[in-house]
């Protein structure tokens, strides 16, 4: 029986679905970067042959079915609008929102490679050492990259709350597209994240930052009516802040506020007696990062500056943050209550 | 001037960029009828073009409005040069010509192009005014509704039955006429979509006018087909039902016996008569001398042809059939003499319409094709058809009946050969259907009948005295009064009214044979000298696998014989049953002429065991429990002397074991094989090679799947395609077989991996086509619906069915554990249950069943032969995979709708594409048809020259099958529907050429446009509306200002 047995070769294997049928473990394996033969072989150790009685030739053309409803299917995902409206693939709502989430989804550990950067096609080349560094596949880097640099491209230069610009053309949650928001915002301003020192700090960290950044530091935030634009610093606000040197480029001032400080705090912080120690050091700290910040050079230091001129004294001192709150806050409203500074405030 | 069409151009989107420079496109819009032709404006610069145009109105004959179809073509205008087209959409008005169907024609079209696919879409909104036109000579049929559904449409009465209506017409290929050699592929495509839309609308026309003629004013299991006979031309041809149909006003909607309906009423099993002496195996072959072998420049041949009717076929295949000259019964329906052809296309029919169904006629002829010498004057390819017609007509009336239903023809072109194949039912319908005005009391007329309409159908239509074959009949388990044949097999659909015994399933029969290159004539004859032996292959195999399911009748059976340049390959299909009126199938008996060698006896014991063992386990799994009833109620009528000697020689030669374990199948007469036959041995491993369904799946290539009925509204349609190249020079037939077997088995398996989130449910009308494209190359084609059933429902109608029963064993019991995981604590009682179903199936404890008899089959154990060690081995690791999935039994169908909600899904777009579903049958369950929007007729060609950059041939054919799909919904759309049934894949020719970079693909869809609405309204998906939400986190102060 053997001799005769004919050897068969599958020259073409299709499956389509009126309802396109969609795999969301084999989704996030084609998202992940893995090929067919990578992604049968993962499927195979899930048991999945012994589960359904099949067998890998069935998995091999299951897993190739849906790597090609995938790829037909990127096009539309670059704009999630169009794949909404498109009349190639019947999939339901549930289901299509689930494509669009998880193709925007990005790894923690390679936007933290990428946060701050120029999205351009240099940092597109280095990506090779972005997927060795972080043992994510090329092929999802690159993935996750354009998402960044399309989402970017799209509302870099549009009008209106940046976090809604996003959430509407691309369709994406409220907590993912306020991610990108963040991505977009520090790719924008170019913010350095990179820095060893910054490598505490987590994506979670920098996008809560951006959105104060966003709340309270751009145009939008200053000027809610007119131009709306939530992507950049607000440069007059920043030219401002060149005032607030007086704090301690003036002795008087910078005792007045010191003083103030101190009364505010006395028996309200552990750190009480380092913080009047440093007070003059601190302020002068915090003061020259905001003088600075007119500087593109200096705005993309920003963290960095903050980290070494003001955490990290308050590190040295064993501050909690409790005590780091309580003295931002009291210093700020200090500030407010000082005689030259009761006019700058309502800019 | 009778009618008035208006087409307005809205909107456009989605469109290619087709100036590099700007990214953007200066689209304009042409739209084409007959020989007047619009334009749009030029909207400049934009992918998203607003036209707006005025209403253009042609005017024109009504015989161009059924011909033409409406061309609408995107263009991107270029000032310097010439204007290049995006692509075209054809849009077909006939439905708008039937007051009935659709009233407007206003959607997104898919922009088309033969080479690029879909590019972008357009917003087209068009009308029709008609002027009635009273005129007697007029060549128009307006107004004649089709529905390609082959059972009559849910909201009509059928008043009056007319019976067939075929048309055929031709034309030269554009593919083939000189012109093609200087004019672009794209050219060359469009004109062949267009030829074929013409041709599709002329004959749909002549079919109406002679419906109109016959009195009709419907045309009910409309088929259209083409025929592309290359050099010699392309032949459209269609056949259909012509009937009068009424439409039901709402209200009394619900009192229609629906023929279709999913959730009908189970019938009652009454109790189940087996009789002592079971079947009898006769193969009948009437040889019709070939009639036709005139070798003029029409050379033909007349393949003789085989009647199934119900026979059993095995070894002992008698000729004794010899030539069909029987007495008729009497046949006073003269509303059926006065007809050319009784032939009915239908599958399903009005309770009391079917009263007896004889067996399955069929016919065959090979022809050589030639050129197409006057498109005007179709008379060869007529005069063709005709022979075949009358031939099914002789066959139908050797077996006492004057009609035929379920009938349909096909062809295979290889070449300059080409098989033109009919079959059908052979049956006794009520005349008073089929004349006028006597329908109102239709279920009156069903009782004039004394038979009852459970089995009526199964009683034989021809004289028991003067039988055209020799064939084994016993009286009617079900009435006692009329004689049933043993077995039945049938094209039509499972009467909704048959009482059926357990569940039914999808039995193929797969074969291949080589053959000579040849040309011409030579090719011709050597064809037809295959096909009988094919078609007795085919019919053995059937048998042995109904057989080995234990079941009785066959219906839906479809038999495809496709030629290639060196083979032939032929595929059946049908749904086995088990009815109740008929007898209890005999077992399978293992026969060998050597009896002298021991090990050779063992061998042949084995096999005996594991055919036993097997259909003991089909039995189980297909809930086949038939009441036994003693002997002494019936006897068998006829003796069989010859069949009984032959009985009595397997016994002496078979151990005892084997002798009781004929008890185990109620004692019936066995159907023998021959394993010294090698062509035995072939069919015996293929029977064992079938893999079992994994559970939780059932299958099934007609309507209504019997024993099912409590479908969810989760349906999945789907088209799936194959193509297997073989590498081997030295084909044998026996290695093509099983390869050609291991082949649709694998696909079968992938569809089931695939599904598998729908468990339970069914595939239902799983027909494969095959085709042989090249020379070593074997296509398969499949388009089927899988449906979701109530489990829970099940079991409660499984155990109202076996309530009645005597002798519910414990394992019984056991084995409906299945249905009952969804109680109390589904996690405790999975597993110990599942244990003791395996159990049950498996050898070493089929003892314990109460039915099998006492063998101790363990003494088998270690005298197996290598071979069937082997099966044994793949029988348990299919057993062991089946006990993993149990656990998956309770899981929910992901994919049913509205389960999964995203926590948070933006609700900034809406979506404007119409959700349509699409089914091969002619319902969805959980909803219910109000309106039929008219036929969708399509037909698409698709080219590429850079088949490596889309994805290679399965990319390339992935797109296109999925562009078909998106243009289906969206024609369906325009026309306000929501659902397409009866929807087929006519046609899906594939041709590539790798090395040149290249493939083309030709596919041909039909089905009825429908408007569906739910029966229990709780619909809804619901996309929860998140408004934006604030995004002010309200404390965390600045940190430095």
């Amino acid at each position: 029986m053997d001799s005769n047995e004919v050897k068969m070769s599958v020259e073409l294997d299709v499956f389509v679905g009126n309802t396109t049928i969609m795999d969301e473990e084999v989704y996030q394996l084609w998202l992940d970067g893995y090929t067919v033969s990578d992604a049968v072989s993962i499927r195979m150790k899930s048991g999945i042959l012994e589960q359904f009685g099949t067998t890998e030739d069935v998995l091999e053309s299951d897993t190739m079915d849906h790597y090609r409803t995938f790829q037909m299917t990127e096009r539309l995902l670059h704009h999630p609008s169009k794949l909404v409206n498109q009349v190639l693939f019947q999939i339901p709502p549930h289901r299509q929102a689930m494509l669009i989430e998880r193709y925007y989804a990005f790894d923690e550990a390679f936007v933290r490679e990428v946060l701050g950067k120029k999205l351009s096609k240099g940092t597109k080349k280095d990506l090779d050492d972005v997927s060795a560094k972080t043992g994510i596949t090329l092929k999802s880097c690159r993935r996750q990259f354009d998402n960044f640099k399309r989402v970017f491209k799209v509302v870099e230069e549009m009008k209106g709350p940046l976090v809604e610009n996003v959430q509407c053309n691309f369709l994406l949650s409220d907590k993912l597209a306020r991610d990108y928001a963040a991505i977009v915002f520090f790719a924008n301003s170019r913010f350095e994240t990179g820095k060893k020192k910054l490598q505490y700090l987590t994506f979670e960290d920098f996008a809560f930052c951006a959105c104060q950044l966003i709340q309270n530091w751009t145009v939008g935030a200053v000027d809610n009516m007119v131009e709306d634009m939530d992507v950049d610093l607000d440069k007059e606000f920043l030219q401002d802040l060149k005032d607030l040197k007086i704090l301690i480029t003036d002795k008087d001032m910078l005792d007045q506020h010191k003083s103030l400080v101190c009364t505010g705090l006395r028996g309200k912080i552990q750190v009480f007696n380092e913080m009047e120690g440093n007070f003059k050091n601190l302020s002068r700290g915090l003061i020259n990062i905001a003088a600075k910040l007119t500087n593109t050079k200096d705005v993309r230091d920003f963290f960095i500056d903050l980290v070494e001129k003001v955490i990290e004294p308050c590190k040295a001192d064993r501050w909690l943050i409790s005590d780091v709150r309580a003295f931002l806050t009291q210093y700020t409203n200090s500030a407010r209550a000082l005689d030259g500074f009761k006019y700058v405030q309502s800019s | 001037m009778p009618g008035k069409l208006k087409v307005k151009i809205c909107a456009g989107r989605h469109l290619p960029v087709m100036d590099r420079a700007s990214d953007l496109t200066d689209a304009f819009v042409e739209v084409k009828f007959s020989n007047t032709t619009f334009k749009t404006e030029v909207y400049p610069k934009s992918l998203n073009p607003q036209w707006n145009s005025e209403w253009f109105k042609f005017e024109v004959d009504d015989e161009d409005l059924q011909d033409e179809p409406l061309q609408i073509t995107v263009l991107d205008h270029d000032t310097y040069s010439a204007n290049d087209a995006i692509g075209k959409v054809y849009i077909d008005i006939d439905p708008l010509l039937c007051s009935e169907a659709a009233t407007v024609i206003c959607g997104w079209f898919p922009i088309y192009d033969t080479i690029h696919g879909i590019r972008g879409e357009i917003n087209v909104s068009v009308k029709v005014d008609l002027f009635n036109d009273l005129n007697r000579f007029r060549q128009s049929s307006c107004g004649v509704k089709f529905f390609c559904s082959t059972s009559i449409p849910k909201c009509y009465k059928a008043v009056v039955v007319h019976g067939f209506v075929e048309e055929l017409v031709v034309n030269e290929d554009p593919e083939y006429q000189w012109i093609d050699r200087i004019r672009t592929p794209r050219a060359s495509n469009e004109a062949r979509q267009r030829l074929i839309s013409l041709m599709s609308g002329e004959l749909q026309r002549k079919i109406g006018l002679k419906v109109l003629e016959m009195g009709g004013n419907a045309v009910v299991g409309y088929l259209q087909c083409f025929d592309l006979e290359g050099e010699s031309g392309l032949v459209v041809r269609a056949i259909g039902t012509a009937c009068t149909l009424d439409k039901i006003s709402n209200t009394s909607a619900a009192q229609l016996p629906a023929c279709n309906s999913p959730s009908k009423e189970i019938k009652e099993s009454p109790p189940v008569h087996p009789t002592s002496h079971g079947c009898r195996s006769t193969h009948n072959s009437p040889i019709h001398t070939a009639s036709g072998s005139r070798l003029t420049q029409s050379f033909s041949v007349s393949v003789p042809t085989l009647i199934y009717t119900g026979m059993g076929s095995g070894g002992s295949a008698g000729k004794d059939g010899g030539h069909l000259k029987t007495l008729l019964r009497q046949q006073t329906q003269s509303a059926l003499e006065q007809r050319e052809f009784p032939f009915f296309t239908l599958t399903s029919f009005p309770l009391g319409f079917l009263i007896h169904a004889g067996g399955v006629v069929s016919a065959r002829s090979v022809k050589l094709l030639d050129r197409i010498h006057n498109p005007d004057e179709p008379e060869t390819r007529d005069a063709w058809w005709e022979e075949i017609r009358q031939e099914i007509k002789s066959h139908a009336k050797a077996l006492g009946c004057h009609a035929v239903v379920g009938y349909s023809e096909s062809t295979s072109i290889c070449e300059e050969v080409c098989i033109l194949s009919a079959s059908g039912t052979a049956a006794v319908l009520n005349p008073k259907f089929l004349q006028d005005g006597c329908l109102d009391c239709y279920s009156e007329n069903r009782l004039e009948d004394t038979s009852p309409p459970s089995c009526g159908f199964c009683h034989i239509p021809y004289d028991e005295l003067n039988m055209p074959f020799p064939a084994h009949l016993t009286y009617c388990c079900n009435c006692r009064r009329q004689k049933v044949p043993d077995v039945l097999f049938t094209t039509i659909d499972l009467p909704v009214e048959a009482a059926v015994t357990g569940r039914g399933c999808l039995i193929q029969a797969r074969l291949c044979r080589l053959k000579k290159k040849a040309q011409g004539e030579a090719n011709a004859t050597a064809i037809s000298n295959l096909l009988p032996f094919m078609e007795y292959e085919l019919h053995t195999q059937l048998m042995n696998k109904l057989k080995l399911r234990g079941m009785n009748a066959l219906f839906g059976l479809r038999i495809q014989i496709s030629v290639g340049e060196n083979m032939l390959v032929g595929l059946a299909s049908a749904t086995g049953v088990y009815l109740t009126a008929l007898p209890a199938p005999g077992g399978i008996q293992i026969a060998g002429k050597t009896p002298s060698d021991i090990a050779y006896e063992q061998h042949i014991s084995n096999i005996q065991k594991k055919i036993n063992d097997t259909v003991s386990r089909n039995k189980e799994l297909y809930e086949i429990h038939p009441l036994e009833i003693s002997e002494e109620v019936i006897g068998s009528p006829i003796p069989e002397p010859r069949q009984r000697s032959r009985l009595l020689r397997s016994h002496s030669e078979s151990s005892d074991e084997v002798s009781e374990l004929d008890l185990s199948h109620g004692k019936k007469d066995a159907f023998v094989l021959e394993i010294d036959d090698a062509d035995a041995v072939e069919d015996i491993l293929s029977l064992l090679t079938d893999a079992p369904l994994p559970t939780g799946f059932y299958s099934c290539n007609t309507e209504n799947m019997p024993g099912i009925h409590n479908w969810t509204s989760s349906i999945q349609m789907f088209t799936t395609v194959r193509v297997f190249r073989l590498n081997n020079v030295n084909l044998t037939n026996q290695g093509l077989n099983k390869s050609f077997n291991d082949l649709c088995e694998n696909l079968l398996k992938s569809l089931y991996f695939k599904l598998r989130s729908m468990i339970p449910c069914c595939l239902c009308h799983l027909n494969f086509t095959v085709a042989v494209p090249e020379d070593e190359l074997i296509q398969v084609a499949a388009t089927a619906v899988a449906m979701t059933f109530d489990k829970d429902q099940a079991q409660e109608i499984l155990k109202s069915n076996t309530a009645p029963m005597k002798a519910i064993s414990e394992n019984e019991e056991q084995l409906q554990f299945p249905m009952e995981l969804s109680s109390d604590s589904p996690s405790v009682q999975t597993f110990p249950p599942s244990k003791g179903f395996l159990e049950n199936a498996s050898p070493q404890t089929i003892q314990g069943t109460s039915r099998a008899t006492s063998v101790d089959y363990s003494s088998f154990a270690d005298r197996c032969n290598s071979w069937i060690e082997l099966i044994k081995l793949k029988a348990q690791t299919i057993r062991r995979g089946s006990i993993k999935t149990t656990p998956s039994l309770d899981k929910a169908s992901p994919l049913a709708e509205g389960h999964l909600r995203l926590r948070s899904t933006p609700s900034c777009t809406d979506s404007t594409v119409t959700v349509v579903k699409m089914t091969p049958l002619s319902f969805i369950p959980g909803a219910k048809i109000i309106k039929y929007l008219g036929i969708i007729n399509m037909f698409f060609i698709r080219e590429t020259t850079s088949l490596r950059e889309e994805g290679g041939v399965s990319g390339f054919l992935h797109t296109f099958i999925a562009e078909v799909f998106a243009m289906v919904r969206a024609h369906v759309a325009a026309l306000g529907g929501n659902a397409v049934i009866s929807y087929i894949m006519k046609e899906c020719v594939f041709m590539e050429n790798s090395n040149k970079n290249q493939a083309q693909c030709l596919i041909n869809v039909s089905g009825d446009a429908v408007i569906l609405i739910r029966e229990s309204e709780q619909e809804g998906v619901p996309i929860q509306t998140h408004g934006s939400t604030s995004q002010t986190p309200q404390s965390g102060g600045a940190p430095v200002s």
